[in-house]
Parts: C-alpha cells; sequence; structure tokens
C-alpha cells in the first residue's frame, strides 16, 4: 500500500470571489479531507496563494495538483516537499492564570518558545507562537496543565527555500538545499 | 458602439459563429429575448418545452457537429432544469454554454423571486462558471467561455447575468475570433502555464517508447474511447489500428471513432462488452487505450483489469492519467496529434496469430430469434438495413441503449449521442432534436426505452413544431428494463417498482403532438413503418412491443473480473 502522507500544495489563483470555494470543494468532492488551509493576497493583488495540506499518498497528491491545474482560476500549483520548504502557521492560545506564580511559569514557557505575549487580564494571558507542528504541540502540552481557554491557528503556509519560486518551472535538483540552514 | 449588455451577448455569439440557440424565457432574462427579437434573423432561436430539453438539445447538436451548443434560460428554475443536462454534458466531455440570468444585482442574496446561486450549483459540473457583475467584463466573458468549452478536453460553461446587467449599456467593439486570444483576460489565461487553450503537443520521446513498446508486444489490444470522438481522430485512429494490426475494443463513448465493421473490431468493452473484447483485454500484453478514462463500466475491477498488460493511456487530460488504472505509459495531447506522430513511426505489423485467439470469440451477442413475437435485434438489424448509412442515432439510456450500441455499426464520429458518462435517462429525444438542427441534411433516429421516453417526450412538441423530424423508436417492453434485469440477477426477481404497465398509449401521444405513431408488433411491420417514416421526411413515433424478459447480454457485474460473466 501507498503510504499515507501529509502533503503541502501551494496554489496561486485569481483574488476572487467564489475562488476559495472552488477550489476546496475539488478536495471535498474527490473525498479528500483538509488539514490546514491558508489563504491570502500576494505581492500582485490580483492573485491570491493558498497553502492546503492535506493527508494522501503520493499519487493521490499528485492526480489532485493535476485536477487544480485544470480550474481556469488556478494560476499555478506546486507540492512542497517537507524537506524542500519551510512551513510556519501562527497559533494564539489563551491560557489560564488563576495566579501570579501561574503567569511567572507561563512568562517562562513564552519566553523559551520565543511566543510573545500580547494579551494579560487578571485570569488569564494570550500568547502568540510562530512554528511548525512539533513546536506548537510542546507548547500546547506544557500549557495545558493550566488550562487552555482558547486556541487558534492560522494553518500552515510554506514557501519554497532558495531564490527560486513557485511559477519556476525549470530548476536543477541541487537548487533546493541553496540557503537550507540558514534559518 | 455603446450597447446595452443583452446586445452586447447577441454580438459576442455571432462573434462566434453561432447560429442556433436552444432556450426558454422568462422573467429575468428578458432583455436579451428583447434583444434576440432583432437578431432573429441572424440567429435562430428554438422554444423547447422545458429547459432540460434545451440543453441537451445544445448537447446533442454540439456532438454531432464538433460546435459549440448554446442554450438560454432564465433564473431559478430555469437555470436549475439545466442541472442534470450539464452534468450529462460535463460527464461526456461535451462543449455547450449556457447562458442563464439571474436577479438584479442589488436583489442578488435576498431570496428574491426565482433566485438562485447557479454558479454555486453548478461549480462541479461545469469547466468554469462565471456571474457576471459588470457589462463591461460581459464581451470578453463570453469570448472566454466559449474559449474554454471548446479547448484541450472540452466541456460546458456556464455564464450567469443579472438583469440590470443585460440593461447597462457599455462600449463594445468587435473583434474577430481569431483576435480573441491576444485580448483581454483571455489573453493572460493563455499565458498560464497550467492552462492547455492550445492542445498541448505531445512529448516525441514519448511517443518514441509508445513505438518501442508496440514493436516489443506480441498481443497488443486498443481501446477507442470518447477521446478518439472528440478529437474526430476517426482516420488516424484506423490507420493506427491497421498498422499496429490490433484488435480494438469499443467503449460506449468511443462508438463512431472506430468502424464498427472494420474487422479488427471486437465490438463493446467493459460490462455489456462482447466475449472478444473481454477475453482480449484479460490475455493482451499490451493495451493501449486512446481518450478513455477506464470508468468503473469499462476497468469493472481496476485491480485486475489487463493484469497481464502493460497499459497506456493516451489523453489530452492530465488529471486522467492513473486515475482509475495504473498505467505504464501515457502520453499526453490530442488523440489526432498523437496518432498522427505513432502513424508516421510506425512500420506495418502483423498479429496473425493473437487475432486469430480473439476472434475465436464471438464479437456480437447472438439473440435467440423467436418467430412469436418481435426481437431487439430484428428491430434493430431493420434499422441497419433501411436507414441511410450516414444516420445519426441519439438513445436514451437503459437496455435499448446497449442494444442499439452493440449491434448498429457506427461509422463516424458523432454518429452516435447518447449519455454515458452520466447515463440520463430523458436525454435522448432533445439531443435528437439538436443533432437535426445541426444536420438538417441527415436523418436523425432516437432510440429509446418507454421508460426513458416518459421522462422528457414533451419535446415531441419542439420537434413538430420547428420541422426537425425524428424517427423515434421505443424499445416498449413495459418495464424499466435494465433495473428490471439488474433484479432479475441480483435480487432474485423481486421486481420492486419497475414494471410501467400503465402507458400512456405512444401512438396517441404522438397524435397529440402532431406526429404520427404506429404501433408494431412484428419485424415486418416496424421495417415498413420505419420506411414510411423516412419517406416522408418527417417525424414519427414508432412504438415498438417488446418481451418485458429480453435482456441485454453479455453481462459482467460490476465490480468483478472483466471476463467473468453473468450472462452470455
Amino acid at each position: 500500500m501507498n503510504t499515507i502522507n501529509r502533503h503541502t500544495l501551494a496554489v496561486l489563483v485569481d483574488n476572487e470571489a467564489g475562488v476559495l470555494s472552488r477550489v476546496a470543494r475539488l478536495f471535498s468532492g474527490k473525498g479528500y479531507n483538509i488539514e490546514s488551509l491558508a489563504v491570502g493576497a500576494t505581492h500582485d493583488p490580483a492573485v491570491s496563494r493558498i497553502t492546503i495540506e492535506v493527508l494522501a499518498d503520493d499519487k493521490q497528491a499528485r492526480l489532485i495538483s493535476d485536477q487544480l491545474r485544470k480550474l481556469i482560476c488556478v494560476h499555478s500549483v506546486k507540492r512542497l516537499s517537507a524537506e524542500h520548504a519551510i512551513r510556519r502557521e501562527l497559533v494564539l492560545f489563551k491560557v489560564a492564570v488563576k495566579d501570579s506564580d501561574a503567569r511567572n511559569q507561563v512568562i517562562q514557557i513564552a519566553n523559551i518558545f520565543r511566543a510573545s505575549i500580547i494579551d494579560v487580564s487578571t485570569g488569564s494571558m494570550t500568547l502568540a507562537v510562530i512554528g511548525e507542528e512539533g513546536k506548537v504541540q510542546a507548547m500546547e502540552n506544557l500549557l495545558e496543565e493550566f488550562g487552555i481557554l482558547e486556541l487558534v491557528r492560522t494553518g500552515m503556509i510554506a514557501l519554497e527555500r532558495g531564490q527560486y519560486t513557485i511559477d519556476e518551472q525549470t530548476k536543477e535538483k541541487g537548487e533546493f538545499d541553496y540557503g537550507k540552514n540558514v534559518l | 458602439m455603446q450597447l446595452t449588455g443583452a446586445n452586447i451577448l447577441m454580438e459576442c455569439l455571432l462573434e462566434q459563429g453561432v447560429d442556433t440557440i436552444f432556450g426558454f424565457p422568462g422573467g429575468t432574462i428578458l432583455n436579451v429575448y428583447d434583444a434576440l427579437y432583432d437578431y432573429g434573423d441572424r440567429i435562430r432561436h428554438i422554444l423547447t418545452a422545458h429547459e432540460q430539453g434545451a440543453c441537451h438539445a445544445a448537447d446533442g447538436y454540439a456532438r454531432t457537429t464538433g460546435r459549440v451548443g448554446v442554450c438560454f434560460a432564465t433564473s431559478g428554475p430555469g437555470a436549475t432544469n439545466l442541472v442534470t443536462a450539464i452534468a450529462t454534458a460535463y460527464m461526456d466531455s461535451s462543449p455547450v454554454v449556457c447562458i442563464t440570468c439571474n436577479v438584479e444585482l442589488p436583489l442578488l442574496g435576498k431570496d428574491s423571486f426565482q433566485e438562485v446561486d447557479i454558479t454555486g450549483v453548478t461549480m462541479p459540473i461545469t469547466k468554469c462558471n462565471y456571474l457576471v457583475r459588470d457589462v463591461a467584463d460581459l464581451a470578453d466573458t463570453i469570448r472566454e467561455a466559449f474559449a474554454i468549452a471548446r479547448s484541450g478536453r472540452p466541456g460546458p460553461v456556464l455564464i450567469d447575468i443579472p438583469k440590470n446587467v443585460t440593461l447597462d449599456v457599455a462600449e463594445y467593439a468587435p473583434l474577430s475570433r481569431r483576435d480573441h486570444g491576444v485580448n483581454g483576460h483571455l489573453a493572460q489565461l493563455m499565458k498560464r502555464s497550467s492552462q492547455d487553450f492550445r492542445a498541448p503537443e505531445p512529448d516525441h520521446r514519448d511517443i518514441d517508447r509508445l513505438v518501442d513498446m508496440i514493436r516489443a508486444s506480441e498481443k497488443p489490444l486498443l481501446i477507442c474511447g470518447g477521446g478518439v470522438v472528440r478529437a474526430r481522430a476517426d482516420a488516424e485512429f484506423e490507420a493506427f489500428a491497421n498498422r499496429i494490426d490490433a484488435p480494438v475494443g469499443i467503449t460506449v463513448m468511443g462508438a463512431g471513432g472506430f468502424r464498427g465493421l472494420n474487422k479488427l473490431a471486437t465490438g463493446l468493452v467493459g460490462m455489456h462488452g462482447s466475449q472478444a473484447s473481454n477475453m482480449a483485454v484479460d490475455a493482451c500484453d499490451l493495451l493501449i487505450a486512446v481518450g478513455c478514462r477506464f470508468s468503473d463500466r469499462v476497468a469493472l475491477q481496476p485491480s485486475s483489469f489487463a493484469q497481464n498488460a502493460k497499459i497506456v493511456q493516451i489523453d489530452i487530460d492530465r488529471s486522467e492519467i492513473d486515475k482509475n488504472v495504473e498505467t505504464a505509459h501515457h502520453i499526453i495531447g490530442d488523440a489526432r496529434r498523437v496518432l498522427q506522430l505513432l502513424n508516421e513511426r510506425l512500420v506495418q505489423l502483423d498479429h496473425a496469430a493473437w487475432k486469430e485467439y480473439v476472434f475465436s470469440f464471438k464479437t456480437q451477442t447472438e439473440y435467440d430469434e423467436a418467430a412469436d413475437r418481435m426481437t431487439p435485434s430484428q428491430v434493430l438489424d431493420a434499422i441497419a438495413r433501411v436507414a441511410p448509412r450516414d444516420a445519426i442515432f441519439a438513445t436514451d439510456v437503459g437496455q435499448h441503449q446497449m442494444w442499439a450500441i452493440q449491434h448498429l455499426h457506427f461509422e463516424y464520429s458523432g454518429q452516435l449521442v447518447t449519455s454515458g458518462g452520466f447515463g440520463t435517462m430523458g436525454f435522448g429525444l432533445g439531443a435528437a432534436i439538436g443533432a437535426k438542427a445541426g444536420n438538417p441534411d441527415k436523418v436523425v433516429i432516437h432510440i429509446t426505452g418507454d421508460g426513458s421516453f416518459r421522462m422528457n417526450c414533451n419535446e415531441l412538441a419542439t420537434e413538430q413544431y420547428y420541422g426537425l423530424p425524428v424517427v423515434t423508436v421505443i424499445f416498449d417492453n413495459r418495464a424499466l428494463g435494465m433495473v428490471r434485469q439488474w433484479q432479475t440477477l441480483t435480487c432474485g426477481g423481486r421486481y420492486s417498482q419497475t414494471t410501467l404497465d400503465r402507458g400512456p398509449d405512444f401512438v396517441k401521444l404522438a397524435e397529440a403532438y402532431g406526429l404520427p405513431g404506429r404501433r408494431v408488433t412484428n419485424a415486418a411491420e416496424f421495417e415498413s413503418a420505419l420506411k414510411d417514416a423516412l419517406d416522408s421526411r418527417g417525424g414519427m413515433v414508432i412504438d415498438c412491443a417488446i418481451a418485458t424478459e429480453e435482456m441485454v447480454r453479455p453481462m459482467v457485474n460490476g465490480g468483478s473480473r472483466i471476463t467473468e460473466f453473468m450472462v452470455d
């Protein structure tokens, strides 16, 4: 059997009404569950970039990319492999802090994870952290004992490492490694 | 010049060479029909009985002429009545442009009278659809819609125009169709790497590799799919088959793409495939499928389909590759171009022993001939004898469809109009009318069943009024035959809701619509009725009484290995 992996698809689309539903329904119509979805305008206001993460085997990921390319609103589709892409998501945690001791501990955890504290009230603190699943999960585990009141994530966004872009069709394999360990 | 949206629509249809529109007016599309009043000398409008019939007619027109079919409908129920027909065109890759109007922009989203989000509804069943909010975008949108409908793998496109946009005024500059690709949004689309508005040139290394595979093969089999028909690649495909000297199995959508009378044809392949076709699939060592997506009616059990063969897929749509069965090799491109390139590189081959094996099996079902009743094969044999060789056949869906495709030997692409992918009962009459509108010099024969015909027989009014004669042949077994056949074979003969012992009297029905009707009970009567219909050059409904127990044979159950015939 083919192994199911998390695939990251970067999709450039027209920045127009209805485009997101066209893209999203393609996944639901084919029976794939979207694990993560992030949408936003690019430096070209006419173009939006959608980052989709989906659990699929390699063949399914290829098919879904080919089907996305058939949509007229889609400019380009690129599958970003884990080793050649930078993936980040922003997660907000609202944590219960019942006393100053708890508050101090949460501040320490925030410092360790380089999370920023963006809101404080008498009974709660809100932290923002940027990272991949591993970092977010580790932080979530540590904050659980204080009581997580709310958690919200932006969805994963991803860019290819190196100087090449989503539109670049021809590139050499070696170029993927450029700048790999910079961050 | 300054024109209203409705007039811009008319001018753009003329740019596209549209001469026939099928449609049905209504409140929101009022201004479009008002403009049409002035264009009646250049654009023929055929008013159907129902919007579904209009879209099926546009589909039938498109399939038989190779041009884009056009239909009009109003908002709300008018638009949703198109849905089944749009899905039919989508599944069979037929280029249709549907123009619907919607409520005025300020009323949009307020559950106004006859409002529906038709672009949302039709998203999964169109190649693309548009809601035109600004009259300034209208002309470009229409040009783009036609380009999308006919390019690459063809398909339906829907344009929804709010009523106020049809009345708004914008500058319209005529643009010849040749220049559409250099203008506006369409020009930008054509620059995108993801869009194939021009058929992609096949990769020559892929071609060479297939030539090597063909040379190495001892038991090659070809499958002629709907892509051959859409590309009108009959001549190239026949040359290819003759050059390789390989048997050819034909799918429902591929019927007509390869001459049924060619000695290499093994008949239909798949669920109701001939023994020769299905045994060849099982035994071949190289299977080359042209324009075929290996649907579950062909590759019944993907894991065992052509298990001894390397499968090669030739398709214009990259997303079809490996979708249903795993292939060893593929070539992306228009069937005609790919076959031309292959033919240039191939020398004449000889596979006499392999052909001898394949053709030791039956290519055609031998039905029992009884003297006391009329059989489907007698009716179809009579049609084959009497009808002109270039007659166009439209079918509905069910037993009659399979019998017709098994029995009639189609000679050219577009000769058969049938709902293969979506299996739409009630498709045939509308499609036949559209075929006749596009091919006034050809005889159009509509083969249907009593179940299918009851669904959309209202279009007899359209046929009669516009003088678009269609000879309707009803295989009347007083049952929903195909479902009943499944009940016989898989439900132990529990005939749940498949008996149609309730009329109507199809002869009287035809007469009520002003068309002659005949009921025939034996082959001689049928042949004489058909001759009368053809001699009269008019339409007729011929109701053929056949036995309820007749079955489509052979049959392989869905999900079974292709050689496991339930009935042979």
